[in-house]
């Protein structure tokens, strides 16, 4: 793809153009070999540079150094010069999230600082209607409890963030949606607000701005699908929560009909740093359109799990070593991971070696960033079953509403239980790609992709190990299995079996 | 005629008696505890415990809380008060039942069948009663892969009751879900609202040991605060065993009861929450306040 537009320029220029010269002007890294991928228009620089120091770390609280309260969240810099921010421009406060290149933390990794500008849309001053900024604390992604981290040690970070980023959205008030289980965690967070009302940071003339702000607290009832932005209005609204269809998007119809934005708490809670330490300290973490610090979660297989703040793009070998003392048994012990909470794509050990964890390193090897949450498996997993507890999870939790995710978790959660014991056809592992490719895009919300996903990067990286199963059950019965999980040779026996063996 | 009409008998006898040998397949939930999945119809059946002639009023300290809670909403929008009202009802009554419905739908002014959409929809409304301690085993992946099995097991043995299930004096149900958000402290139970995190097979039977213990001794009896076995409330002293000199566990407080010592909900091991249990790999020492790292452009 690169050498077609190089010749092009090096007929044109001969003595300047060379690839090595092109390459030098897209990019502003230093030198490093690059290889050209696929998602990327532009190479990013092929490694990060700067390792990230515990004076960069923003969540200073994350092990519990010091209390949740308002006067220790002080003393570490919370609440610090909160009225001059509010006191700036929605556009220039907006511009500094832009140029810091922050990206949405709840999984899909958009740019906060365009979404947000979304709800500063033309002529908006002339609309009476109430705005509100609702913030998505619903975490239930298998993997990921970095919210959680947030809001029992750290709420106030994560109210200050709902207090400036709803000046930069020009909204009345922010709701903050947290799952019903963190029961401890809604105490908390509701202490802290209660402690900011009092000190005058919230309510009428926040921060003694001249701005009115309140901040409510909803406690969710224990649905994974509320956690998708739609789902998680209506059920504010006081409805099940089924996901709407877009558009309209929640920028313009949103919670109460109104004008909304939805945020991950990690994203809100960065933003009152990024904005106090300036966009270029953020952006200088990670590769570009990649920047800034990102709360990993590492759980399974490795000696000690943990959860840790890092600079984006590190990468995963060194996350795993520097911070969670390593995976069971050595590096060479790994079988596979899952990089970012439950529906990303499975990446094997080959691909982890020198995986970067970032938005677009992990979308060129097929897989993606999510929620940051890594969950390491070592070589006694079980890497079928682990996949098949991942439908069953989904099954349980699909709302319903879509016939494709319906029915669709319920069928792969039924054959990915056979395949456990490879109780199945070779040819139905092919079977399952297409019914997972039938599903992705035909759901209203992403919860079609998110149980599609998982299975496809097990079959994309482990088909092998399927075969190997179905094959060891043929053996075993004599035969292999009938399409449908029927035992082999149930035909002769006269036992009603699906057409078409 | 007898002849025209054997063969339909036959056929329809037949069918009739196989129809009889099938198992229902379809979840009509009678007994078990609510297992919210798509594929499952909710259906009430009036039970001695959940009928409409059950009355239920919410008391004067609840009441407050309502009006507290319908002023966090628009007041044209007095129906998104729904799920925390429905909340409240749960931990008045011990469960959420039919009743409790109906008196959240007339505080609300909605139509009661929109009440029992919500109700039905969220796994963390019983629709049914359950035990004084709800015991919820997380078996998602992260906690598969860190022993969950193990957890579940011991439960079953020690409680001798299979998932869904409450053990005949009332005191516990067992209930296997999907993540509760806790992955880096795998495997961990949440018993009513508390999370146990880190534990072993021998340390959750110790737990509930402890739970047991504490609820006999305090004379409380079976079935959720609220529905019966008030008695003793007031001899739990709020004496916390979380705090002990410079460690707090980080989620929540334990409480002492007649002696019994709860343990105080939080990692099961020495680890305190989230941190590495070889100690920091990060946040080593006082983090520097704001004047060191402000931005130096006088933007602020």
């Amino acid at each position: 793809m690169l050498s077609a537009p190089s010749t092009k320029t090096a007929l044109r220029s001969p003595a300047a153009a060379t690839k090595n010269t092109l390459r030098a002007l897209t990019s502003t890294h230093d030198g490093a070999q690059q290889k050209r991928t696929m998602a990327t228009v532009q190479d990013a620089p092929a490694s990060h540079s700067r390792s990230l120091h515990d004076k960069d770390r923003i969540f200073t609280n994350l092990y519990g150094h010091h209390g949740a309260d308002l006067k220790s969240a002080m003393k570490y810099g919370d609440w610090y010069k909160t009225k001059e921010m509010l006191l700036k421009s929605h556009d220039w406060l907006i511009g500094e999230i832009k140029a810091s290149g922050l990206r949405g933390r709840g999984g899909a990794g958009f740019p906060s600082g365009m979404k947000w500008s979304f709800m500063n849309f033309k002529g908006w001053e002339n609309d009476t209607k109430p705005r509100y900024l609702v913030v998505n604390a619903d975490e239930g992604e298998p993997g990921t409890c970095k919210d959680r981290e947030i809001m029992r040690k750290d709420p106030h970070k994560l109210i200050e963030g709902c207090l400036v980023a709803g000046r930069m959205m020009n909204t009345t008030a922010a709701y903050i949606y947290i799952r019903g289980e963190f029961y401890h965690e809604a105490t908390v967070l509701q202490r802290a607000i209660q402690e900011a009302y009092q000190a005058g940071f919230l309510g009428k003339n926040a921060c003694g701005s001249g701005f009115d702000y309140d901040i409510y607290l909803h406690r969710g009832m224990g649905a994974y699908v509320c956690g998708e932005e739609t789902s998680l209005i209506e059920s504010l609204e006081g409805k099940p929560g089924k996901p709407r269809l877009k558009p309209p998007f929640p920028a313009a119809v949103g919670l109460f009909g109104c004008p909304s934005t939805v945020a991950n708490v990690e994203t809100i809670a960065v933003a009152p740093t990024i904005i106090r330490r300036g966009p270029n300290w953020f952006n200088q973490f990670g590769r570009e359109r990649n920047s800034g610090t990102k709360l990993f979660c590492i759980s399974g297989h490795v000696n000690n799990p943990v959860t840790v703040e890092e600079s984006m793009s590190i990468p995963l070998r060194e996350l795993i070593d520097k911070h969670a003392g390593g995976v069971k048994g050595g590096w060479d012990n790994l079988k596979a991971v899952i990089p970012g909470g439950s529906s990303t794509p499975i990446l094997p050990k080959k691909i982890c070696d020198d995986q970067l964890m970032d938005f677009d390193g992990l979308k060129d090897n097929q897989s993606g960033l999510g929620t940051a949450a890594v969950i390491v498996m070592d070589q006694s997993t079980d890497v079928v079953r682990a996949i098949s507890r991942l439908s069953k999870f989904y099954h349980h939790e699909s709302c319903g509403q879509c016939t494709p995710c319906r029915e669709g978790s319920k069928w792969t959660e039924q054959i990915m239980h056979r395949f456990e014991k490879g109780q199945a056809r070779e040819r139905e592992i092919d079977m399952m790609q297409e019914l997972t490719k039938q599903v992705e895009g035909h759901t209203i919300c992403a919860l079609g992709e998110a149980f599609a996903w998982p299975i496809q990067g097990l079959i994309r990286h482990f088909r092998p190990e399927l075969e190997e199963r179905i094959r060891g059950h043929a053996q075993r019965e004599g035969g292999e299995a009938m399409a449908g999980g029927w035992r082999h040779g149930s035909e002769k026996q006269g036992m009603l079996i699906s057409p078409g063996q | 005629m007898a002849s025209k009409l054997a063969p339909w008998a036959l056929r329809s006898g037949g069918r009739a008696l196989r129809h009889g040998m099938r198992q229902q397949r379809r979840g009509f939930q009678v007994s078990a505890v609510a297992r919210n999945e798509s594929g499952f119809l909710n259906v009430h059946r009036d039970t001695s415990d959940n009928n409409l002639s059950i009355p239920f009023k919410f008391n004067t300290q609840n009441e407050n809380l309502i009006k507290e809670v319908l002023s966090r909403y628009p007041s044209q929008y007095k129906k998104a008060a729904v799920m925390p009202l429905l909340d409240l009802g749960q931990r008045q009554h011990g469960f959420t039942s039919i009743s409790v419905m109906n008196e959240v739908a007339r505080i609300l002014e909605m139509p009661p069948m929109r009440v029992y959409e919500v109700a039905t929809f969220y796994t963390m409304y019983n629709r049914n009663p359950v035990g004084r301690y709800h015991v919820q085993c997380c078996t998602t992946t992260p906690c598969q892969l860190n022993g969950s099995d193990g957890i579940m097991t011991a439960i079953k043995e020690h409680l001798n009751i299979e998932d869904g299930e409450t053990t005949p004096d009332n005191m516990f149900t067992l209930l296997e879900v999907e993540c509760l958000g806790a992955c880096v402290n795998a495997p961990m139970v949440q018993i009513n609202d508390d999370y146990y995190e880190d534990l072993t097979p021998e340390k959750t039977k110790q737990l509930l040991i402890a739970l047991k213990e504490a609820a006999e001794k305090t004379g409380a009896g079976g079935h959720a605060p609220g529905l019966a076995g008030e008695a003793g409330k007031e001899e739990v002293s709020g004496k916390s065993t979380g705090k002990q000199p410079n460690v707090m566990k980080l989620g929540g407080e334990g409480y002492t009861a007649q002696g019994v010592s709860i343990p105080a909900p939080g990692p099961l091991s020495s680890r305190i929450s989230c941190e590495n249990s070889k100690g920091q790999t990060s946040l080593i020492g006082d983090p520097p306040g704001p004047e060191e790292w402000m931005r130096q452009d006088g933007a602020l």
